[in-house]
């Protein structure tokens, strides 16, 4: 476990190294502008080098390499974040998809996840594992999967956008335990578990034209979806019993459903990867 | 929906859950002394020393709370000492006499169902630490009109953030999986709110999530900026 001291160190020693890196291979990116703005008010906020700190090979000794099970969580979650990041892509890319209205949403959650690729790539190095190809109608590469108008009709769109927000901070909550020994890492990948949180809560709100009714509230009620084909998203997620606690029976007035809305449940690497295989065509 | 709930500052007086807190703490042997003070008068003779309760959390004369953060337990009590804020907070704001008024019929959905989460939050640490537990807090609002729309809502970003940057920063002080599970459970449900709210308050931008990645704050910068909404004094030692 390494103390302030040794974050402090290695702060001053990578802070200038990477952050170059993560600036200069911005440019390649076609959305360079907004992904530098996020990333400069991240290095002025200081949330950015510490966590870019957090990741870096040179926090884990002389070998300068990360343990092998710290490189699988984050190759595990580069992955998704791949997924993510080249569906906002082609979802904006698309002509007549995304209304003007909402392309804000978009392009903020869109941002995000680019960031949230560089970074991970940034601190997997040479263990970066390579982009797949996707195959966003859940075809396997096919093409002609349940999602099939994905790109071309905008309710497709919204549920395969929730539906890998809710999938993204199930993947991050399995892995936390991984994790626990590298205190510096899991604080880094909790603060993208939880963005990810938000970009979930802002989508169902979205799907529901921010009514706020069930099942489109920011939160997830039982394992209720509304989108076909997505009940291993949301399995066990009506779940009540806490740390060994029936927790509707510690409350009054409050029902199984709120319960189960007041706790997001996790998904094991093997569960998460069933749920995306499907998108994966190579 | 017809509900009931604790008073303002309650913390769970429920029964204590049917299965075996003590197997979910793990720590066997632990009984505890701190609610104990919850109960005592302040000019009780006992009460002259500051105690030490099981959890390693200390409880002065004037109800300050020192909790030891060497002490996983004690991470907990962190964590139920916010849950407590937060739930007062939307208790009152749902309480009040022109709640039906002053929010919109979905805002009105969106904090009944947040007090729940709240309650359930506080509720599940209170019967989890059991007699670990750092007594009630005393929730100081004076500074929020609750019956003006943007107080309550600016209010309630200032708290959901506030929660989330809070779990994220003590994570790292839990040593055990289960219990960095329970609170990854939640911090992200305090993301959703964090997420519900901003959008409320400025729809459709990109206010939801205003960064990358979320920030992950020290409890002393957290209890800073919840100090002056808790009338008794909270310090973290052993960070």
């Amino acid at each position: 476990m390494s103390n302030s001291s040794d974050a402090t160190r290695v702060l001053d020693s990578i802070d200038t190294e990477i952050a170059e890196q993560l600036l200069s291979r911005r440019a390649a990116l076609a959305r360079g502008a907004s992904t530098t703005g996020v990333v400069m008010a991240g290095l002025r906020m200081g949330t950015v080098p510490a966590a870019l700190a957090a990741l870096s090979t040179s926090a884990f000794g002389q070998g300068g390499r990360l343990p092998t099970a710290v490189t699988g969580v984050l190759n595990f979650a580069l992955r998704l974040e791949y997924l993510e990041f080249e569906f906002y892509n082609r979802g904006l890319a698309a002509a007549r998809l995304i209304p003007a209205a909402d392309r804000t949403i978009f392009t903020t959650i869109q941002t995000h996840e680019n960031v949230h690729v560089e970074y991970l790539r940034t601190a997997l190095g040479a263990s970066a594992r390579p982009k797949p190809t996707f195959d966003y109608t859940a075809g396997g590469g096919s093409g002609t999967g349940p999602f099939a108008d994905v790109f071309t009709n905008y309710a497709t769109f919204l549920a395969v956008a929730q539906a890998f927000e809710d999938t993204g901070v199930r993947a991050y909550k399995g892995q936390a335990p991984t994790l626990l020994p590298y205190k510096d890492v899991l604080q880094a990948a909790l603060t993208i578990h939880s963005v990810e949180g938000r970009h979930a809560a802002e989508v169902r709100r979205l799907r529901g034209n921010f009514a706020d009714n069930e099942p489109n509230q920011g939160w997830v009620t039982l394992a209720l979806t509304d989108i076909p084909g997505t009940a291993a998203v949301y399995a066990n997620e009506q779940n009540i019993m806490q740390g060994g606690i029936d927790v509707t029976t510690i409350v009054t007035g409050i029902a199984a459903k709120e319960v189960s809305e007041a706790f997001d449940e996790p998904l094991t690497m093997a569960e998460i990867l069933a749920i995306v295989t499907p998108f994966i065509a190579a | 929906m017809n509900t009931t709930h604790d008073d303002v500052s309650g913390a769970a007086t429920h029964p204590e859950p049917a299965r075996n807190r003590r197997e979910f703490l793990r720590f066997a042997g632990l009984t505890g002394a701190a609610v104990a003070f919850a109960g005592c008068s302040s000019g009780s003779p006992e009460l002259l020393a500051p105690a030490s309760t099981p959890s390693g959390a200390v409880i002065g004369v004037d109800g300050s709370v020192t909790l030891d953060f060497s002490n996983e337990l004690d991470v907990l009590n962190y964590a139920y000492a916010l849950e407590q804020l937060e739930a007062a907070f939307y208790v009152q704001v749902v309480a009040n006499a022109s709640f039906g008024t002053t929010f919109a019929a979905n805002e009105q959905r969106v904090l009944r169902d947040i007090r729940d989460h709240e309650v359930v939050h506080r509720n599940f640490f209170a019967a989890a630490l059991g007699s670990n537990k750092i007594p009630n807090l005393t929730p100081k609002f004076g500074t929020i009109n609750f019956a003006n729309r943007t107080s309550v809502l600016e209010t309630a970003k200032t708290f959901e953030d506030l929660g989330v940057s809070a779990y994220n920063g003590a994570a790292r002080y839990l040593k055990s999986a289960e219990y960095l599970t329970l609170a990854g459970k939640i911090v992200s449900v305090e993301a959703r709110h964090a997420s519900t709210i901003r959008d409320i308050l400025n729809p459709r931008s990109g206010d939801f999530a205003p960064t990358a990645f979320d920030l992950a704050n020290t409890p002393q910068t957290v209890l800073t900026a919840a100090g002056p909404f808790i009338v008794e004094s909270i310090t973290v030692i052993n960070t």
